[in-house]
């Protein structure tokens, strides 16, 4: 088992490096959703990684560079897709991205256990005349199946190399670098292909195909794949030969003929044919042995059984959060112990205002650390541990109806989940919902979900000062919340909910130095937000208190605070505070008080304190992701949204709690 | 009313009664439709041995009665029609929910093939009925998609032709029930995921799982395991072969 055993020198001299520059190459990996691919992309670029957006659009998108042999290698994780056609945002991103910037390879990573599926996108690939080579990627779970799958003759069929992986375990990443190294340098010849269509489809692939080179149009993609395109009759191709009346009018004709010849639309002919090829190349070169049932497949019946599935999520959403809490109070208590000795935490709210501000900044790198980080890294370890094992997937599975109730689907409990976390990184996982509308309601749904700093008002006031119990019922209640909210924003934001579609891929062990650099990767990405509105925004605060500029604000504010919720006069100042972070509702309090905060709060105080505190508001970095990934419109409305609800649930919960404590 | 189409009335009436109580795979008893249809029991029986001499139902005293293809076949047209008619009712002519069940009944039997298929089209394929949301039963037109009826909207039906194999929607199988992709309704961005992920039709499934409260339907479909969310499961038909 040869390891992968690269360099990764992060710096090069300035000389070396311009000596080098003929011998930069850009790769870009393609492939299907949980194929590897993330995986071949960690084990390849390590650490040297960019996360980022393609530009306009809330698609994630990572590079990465590899040192190889004499090779400064950018390699671009493109995102996950089964198809090339225009119906969703990262189909589209992706084949504009290897037409337009004309990757010097492009790596197909492709499961070998499921072959025919993936072979569906890999004809794609070669139909847009990609530098292509096939890394035939999760050759052990193949073996397991029972699959075997002749390389040779797959090479030979597709007419680019293969190069069969275990990128886990980093087994034949070498190799499949060498093989790319030589695409590149055109060292192999890719043969043109001769995988072909049926007849009647093939023959008028070709006509459209001489009639576009004739025209001339000058277009990026090669004239076959546009052919195809067109019979496809997909919009975006369509806008690209508008100016050519004749392609126009040939290509709908054309199209027509062969919907009348198979009694089918063209598009659908077209993706019956490409399967049909698939299923061909798939079955004629891998043989299966019928195995006994797997172990997987065995897990597999009991995370979807009526009975056990149920268990089963209930106890991976429950263990998960009951993971995270005790891990983060554990290193959360154990950082601020450590970073306490250097200066008091608490935020200072008299003395000269460089010390406020000072103490303000300081306040906020230790919020920071010990709020965020502590809860992020063992809550990401574990999501990416049961996200690429498969059972994450399982858990949406079960979960799909209940979302459907708050108009999604399975997929967005993975973000809600997180947001109990911390609801930064929740509102960046909503990507993985389709379409806009769904993303924008899982994203409402977040900002209720008590994140870790939340969770330190309600067991800081709740549970210290009035009891576990109460504490326990504020969670309790705040399911229903998001549930009740979610509902409500459902039945209000217009547009179709979109139904779930998800491959459920076979259970694999997860290997742990690639969870623990996505975990890495994940939460530097928070950090890079986070942190600079924690310290900036902490001593904002804090120096417009000490300035006492914010003491008009809280006295226009309580005829709301003190009139309509019944809480201290000093109520207004702590939500402007906790605006920022929302622990700085507890310390901001205890700042003014002392940590006797029973002598000045009655327990209805402390309840609808913590209410109001939990949901009256995003934080300022919640809200910055929210306008980033929607607009600040959104972000306001939203957060208009959170302050509505949480008036008007908190003056009804001190009206009734004050009959019943 | 002539006593033929009296009869033929009849006939539909009691096949839609029977199609809607084995839905769920079970047998329909004499008692349920004597209560549904609000009938003597004892015509109840009658009806239903004259039914099962017709070939349209499978009769037995004690185990209770289920349809033959052939009735899957009549009924079929007939809840389609109706469910059909409560949208045109309810959507077009703002008809409250509790009227449109009784009116609906009262036009379906008189609903040509040519305005069931306009109606269809205008309504824009709708795939459930407003008043309890169940589901429309698919056209008996040879058409792989809804997006192809719209195509070839100027042909007659005639040319279309007919299907000789009743369809089932993939929310009708049971686990382990093999089905071969026949229709899908939707449109083109639903059907072009559904091709992507390789269910064009032809091909063959298997239902691995059926999620209970109404949950996905996980399907084996070319080697891989898909999770299709009941919305779209149930629009997706199928031939149902041997299992």
């Amino acid at each position: 088992m040869a390891k992968l055993a690269f360099c990764h020198p992060t710096t090069s001299s300035g000389e070396a490096y311009l000596q080098k520059d003929n011998k930069r190459l850009t790769i870009a990996l393609a492939g299907n959703a949980n194929v590897g691919k993330s995986v071949v992309f960690n084990q390849l670029t390590g650490s040297n990684q960019i996360i980022g957006n393609w530009p306009g659009k809330t698609v994630e998108r990572a590079e990465g560079t590899l040192h190889f042999e004499d090779y400064e290698i950018k390699i671009i994780d493109l995102p996950g897709i089964y198809s090339f056609s225009t119906f969703s945002l990262e189909e589209l991103i992706s084949r504009e991205y290897i037409a337009f910037e004309k990757p010097d390879v492009v790596i197909n990573v492709v499961d070998a256990s499921v072959l025919e599926r993936n072979l569906f996108f890999t004809l794609q690939l070669i139909e847009v005349e990609a530098p292509l080579i096939v890394c035939l990627n999760q050759m052990d779970v193949a073996k397991k199946k029972g699959i075997v799958v002749d390389i040779e003759k797959l090479q030979t069929v597709l007419g680019v190399p293969v190069v069969p992986t275990v990128a886990v375990r980093g087994e034949g990443l070498r190799e499949l670098m060498k093989a790319t190294i030589k695409v590149a340098r055109h060292e192999v010849k890719i043969k043109e292909t001769k995988i072909k269509y049926g007849d009647e489809v093939e023959t008028r692939i070709e006509k459209l195909a001489q009639l576009i080179e004739f025209e001339q149009l000058e277009l990026d993609y090669p004239s076959r794949w546009v052919a195809i395109k067109l019979l496809e009759n997909d919009p975006e191709i369509r806008r690209l030969v508008t100016k050519s009346d004749v392609v126009v009018r040939a290509s709908e004709i054309l199209a027509e003929e062969i919907a009348r010849i198979h009694k089918e639309p063209c598009y659908a002919v077209i993706a019956s044919e490409r399967y049909f090829l698939a299923n061909m190349i798939a079955s004629n070169l891998q043989t299966q042995s019928k195995t006994k049932t797997t172990i997987s497949e065995k897990l597999d019946w009991l995370t979807t059984h009526k009975v056990t599935g149920y268990i089963t999520s209930a106890g991976v959403i429950a263990g998960l959060l009951l993971w995270t809490f005790t891990m983060g109070n554990f290193l959360s208590s154990l950082l601020s112990s450590a970073l306490g000795f250097l200066e008091p935490v608490n935020p200072k709210v008299s003395g000269t205002i460089v010390s406020i501000l000072w103490n303000g900044i300081f306040g906020g790198f230790v919020a920071g650390v010990t709020l965020v980080i502590p809860f992020v890294i063992p809550f990401y370890l574990v999501l990416t541990m049961i996200e690429d094992s498969g059972i994450l997937t399982r858990v949406a599975f079960m979960m799909d109806s209940a979302m459907h109730k708050i108009g999604l689907h399975g997929k967005a409990l993975i973000p809600l989940i997180l947001g109990y976390g911390c609801n930064v990184p929740a509102i960046y996982g909503c990507r993985i919902m389709e379409t806009r509308r769904e993303r924008l309601l899982a994203a409402f749904a977040i900002t209720f979900a008590p994140c870790a700093a939340r969770t330190v008002v309600i067991l800081g006031l709740v549970a210290v000062f009035v009891g576990a119990e109460w504490a326990l019922a504020l969670y309790a209640f705040d399911l229903l919340i998001i549930f009740t909210l979610g509902r409500i924003a459902f039945k209000v934001v217009p547009g179709k909910s979109t139904g779930l579609i998800m491959e459920m891929h076979s259970f694999k062990i997860p290997s742990l130095s690639i969870m623990a650099k996505q975990t890495w990767t994940r939460t530097k990405s928070i950090m890079y937000i986070v942190f600079p509105i924690y310290l900036v925004g902490s001593a904002f605060v804090q120096g417009a208190y000490a300035l006492g500029v914010l003491e008009p604000i809280n006295n226009a504010m309580s005829f709301l605070t003190v009139g309509w919720l019944g809480l201290p006069a000093v109520a207004g100042i702590l939500l402007l505070f906790g605006a920022v972070r929302k622990e700085l509702i507890l310390l901001g309090l205890v700042a003014i008080y002392g940590t006797n905060l029973a002598l000045f709060l009655t327990p209805v105080q402390f309840i609808v304190l913590a209410l109001i505190g939990m949901m009256y508001i995003p934080c300022v970095s919640t809200t910055v992701i929210l306008a980033k990934e929607f607009g600040w419109k959104a972000a306001t409305v939203i957060s208009m949204a959170n302050f509505a609800s949480a008036m008007f649930i908190g003056g009804v919960a001190f009206r009734l709690l004050a009959l019943i404590v | 009313m002539s006593t033929e189409a009296a009869i033929s009335r009849s006939i539909e009436e009691y096949l839609e009664i029977l199609y809607t109580l084995t839905r769920n795979g079970s047998t329909a008893s004499t008692t349920e439709i004597s209560r549904q249809l609000r009938v003597s029991p004892a015509s109840v029986t009658e009806m239903l041995k004259k039914l099962a001499s017709k070939g349209y139902v499978k009769y037995s005293p004690y185990r209770g009665t289920t349809l033959t293809s052939e009735g899957i076949k009549i009924a079929q047209k007939v809840t389609r029609k109706h469910r059909l008619l409560e949208r045109f009712l309810y959507d077009i002519l703002k008809i409250g929910k509790d009227l449109v069940h009784k009116q609906a009944c009262e036009m379906e039997h008189s609903l040509s093939d040519e305005a069931e298929t306009a109606l269809c089209q205008m309504l824009k394929h709708p795939d459930k009925c407003p008043d309890d949301s169940k589901l429309i039963p698919p056209c008996d037109l040879q058409f792989s998609s809804c997006e192809e009826c719209l195509e070839r909207r100027g042909e007659h039906l005639e040319e279309v032709g007919k299907r000789n194999q009743n369809l089932f929607s993939i929310t009708d199988l049971k686990e382990h029930d093999i089905g071969k992709v026949t229709m899908i309704r939707g449109d083109r961005k639903v059907l072009q995921r559904l091709l992507d992920m390789g269910l064009t039709p032809g091909t063959n499934i298997s239902v691995v799982r059926v999620a209970p409260l109404t949950g996905p339907v996980e399907v084996a479909v070319r080697g891989s395991k898909l999770a299709l969310g009941r919305n779209i499961a149930s629009n997706v038909f199928v031939e149902v072969l041997e299992n």
